[in-house]
């Protein structure tokens, strides 16, 4: 079983985290390269606590994407493992079942990528109000709550009805941002939030963030902009330092 | 979502074609709500195992088992106190009862799962009468209500599908097949042969029904875009087999397959 009922010390999950990632392992086998074996993580280890924001740093192509996406069920690890405190109990990400991992991503865990992949036709204030569709919460109250997120992000109010595939690249940003700040899930994943924003939106995402991280709510982030990174990170795990290959050259 | 058995269990199934074998070794379960995409390239073995799920085709090894009761205690057969069918054993009468009352089939072409010469409205209807309505009015309003939620115009309801569009074709068999509240809904590649902008219509149009109304699906389908646009799991096969299974995003992020690979290289990027 994956899930762990008894208490947090005893699974090996420090007092007050909402995420702990132990010792990671990740090599990618390319089998259409002659199997060719392409080794990304390696020993992979660091916490996130409630409340604070942490910050993947090191160059690109040092795995800080793929750190996410294993966060978020995406790719999968060779070993080690990923506990997430999952209402109440302790989810391990590397050996749940999708079953359980989709429902650690409908009440848990929030993210937002750098581009908005919705289905095409779906109008942006649904698409902001479908999280809090998807965890049974009432429509007409989810597009409530959709449409004055979508104003704190600057959208006009003209756009709401229409599908974001039609937006600028900036917008359809912020409807993703405005989709992942909407609901109140206890760990959001960040990667690159404002990678397209002008100053102000990246104002409001930093006034969002810090309002998330008061209420408790854990973060992962990758962010581009020194300023936003600067503004909301309270610690760096630096991946470079897990690198598989980095750790290999030394050896 | 607060029911935690599966709807349907599957076990080592298979089916034989003389002495080869369609498919082989498929084991999964099913939840409601949830959307599982079989992908795989012709002869890969996905229709044959949408024939033995769907009772078209024998069960020759395993199991397949359905859950009947409903969240409200109904549906058991004949106040049975088992509601674990297993369909190998069902008579050809309870499957049909099965096929009224709780699954629904939507075809590639939808010549074959609609009446072509009978109305739009005809043809949502059905369904209803088979469950024992008897009431007119009470019919039409119903299949006006599905082809509205299909989005066919209400002018449209006494024409006949043969006038239609295959976009619209496939509405009318998508509200066919969901106007009597089934369970579980099995599609065979129900998008392909349209449009890309008519696909993109119908995939949303079946993403949110399915959510809106909490129902297990099964597709079939070669389009591994189709599986990642509206399924929750994926199973990939290849010669009769199940060669690599899991969350959507997963299959399709991380394959860990050598053919899982080749079929996610070979998807056009858009």
């Amino acid at each position: 079983m994956t899930y762990d009922k008894s208490t947090e010390n005893s699974t090996g999950m420090p007092q007050g985290t909402i995420l702990s990632v132990q010792d990671v392992r990740k090599t990618f086998t390319l089998h259409l390269q002659q199997s060719q074996q392409l080794p990304v993580l390696s020993g992979l280890t660091f916490d996130v606590p409630r409340g604070h924001c942490v910050v993947l740093g090191g160059e690109s192509g040092s795995g800080k994407s793929s750190v996410m996406k294993m966060v978020y069920g995406n790719y999968g690890a060779d070993s080690g493992r990923v506990l997430l405190n999952h209402q109440g109990a302790v989810l391990d990400l590397v050996t749940a079942q999708p079953r359980e991992v989709l429902a650690a991503r409908r009440s848990t865990i929030g993210y937002v990528s750098q581009f908005l992949r919705a289905v095409p036709r779906v109008p942006a204030l649904d698409v902001v109000a479908e999280p809090l569709v998807e965890r049974g919460a009432d429509r007409q109250e989810a597009r409530e709550r959709a449409s004055i997120m979508l104003a704190r992000l600057s959208i006009p109010e003209r756009l709401w009805s229409l599908p974001p595939a039609t937006f600028s690249g900036g917008e359809q940003q912020r409807v993703n941002i405005a989709r992942g700040f909407v609901t109140e899930r206890p760990l959001l994943l960040l990667d690159e939030p404002t990678a397209s924003l002008d100053a102000r939106n990246r104002g409001v995402v930093i006034e969002l963030i810090r309002e998330r991280l008061a209420e408790g709510v854990g973060m992962l982030g990758i962010f581009h902009d020194a300023d936003v990174r600067e503004a909301v990170a309270d610690a760096t795990v630096d991946v470079h330092t897990f690198s598989a290959a980095r750790q290999e050259s030394i050896a | 979502m607060n029911d935690d058995r599966p709807l349907l269990s599957v076990t080592d199934a298979g089916h034989r074609y003389g002495d080869r074998f369609g498919c082989r070794n498929v084991s999964f379960d099913l939840w409601p709500g949830e959307v599982l995409a079989v992908v795989g390239e012709s002869g890969s073995g996905k229709s044959t195992l949408l024939g033995i799920l769907s009772q078209r085709l024998s069960v020759d090894e395993g199991s397949i088992r359905y859950r009947t009761t409903r969240a409200d205690g109904t549906g058991g057969p004949g106040g049975s106190p088992e509601d674990l069918l297993e369909l190998s054993t069902l008579s050809e009468r309870e499957v049909r009862r099965l096929w009224r009352t709780d699954w629904g089939f939507v075809h590639q072409d939808a010549a074959e799962g609609l009446r072509m010469h009978v109305s739009a409205g005809g043809n949502v209807g059905e369904p209803l009468m088979a469950n024992g309505w008897r009431h007119y009015g009470q019919i039409r309003a119903k299949a006006e209500e599905w082809l509205r939620r299909v989005e066919i115009p209400a002018e449209r309801i006494d024409d006949t599908p043969a006038t239609f569009s295959g976009g619209m074709r496939q509405r009318v068999q998508i509200a066919r097949n969901l106007v009597f509240e089934p369970r579980l809904v099995f599609m065979d590649e129900p998008t392909s042969g349209l449009d890309v902008s008519v696909q993109a219509r119908l995939l949303d149009l079946i993403r949110s029904l399915v959510a809106e109304l909490g129902l297990a699906v099964v597709i079939v389908t070669h389009d591994l875009a189709v599986a990642r646009l509206i399924s929750h799991r994926t199973l990939v096969m290849k010669d009769g087999a199940v060669i690599e299974a899991g969350l959507t995003d997963r299959v399709l992020d991380d394959p860990q397959a050598a053919y899982t690979q080749l079929l996610v290289s070979s998807i056009l990027q858009g």
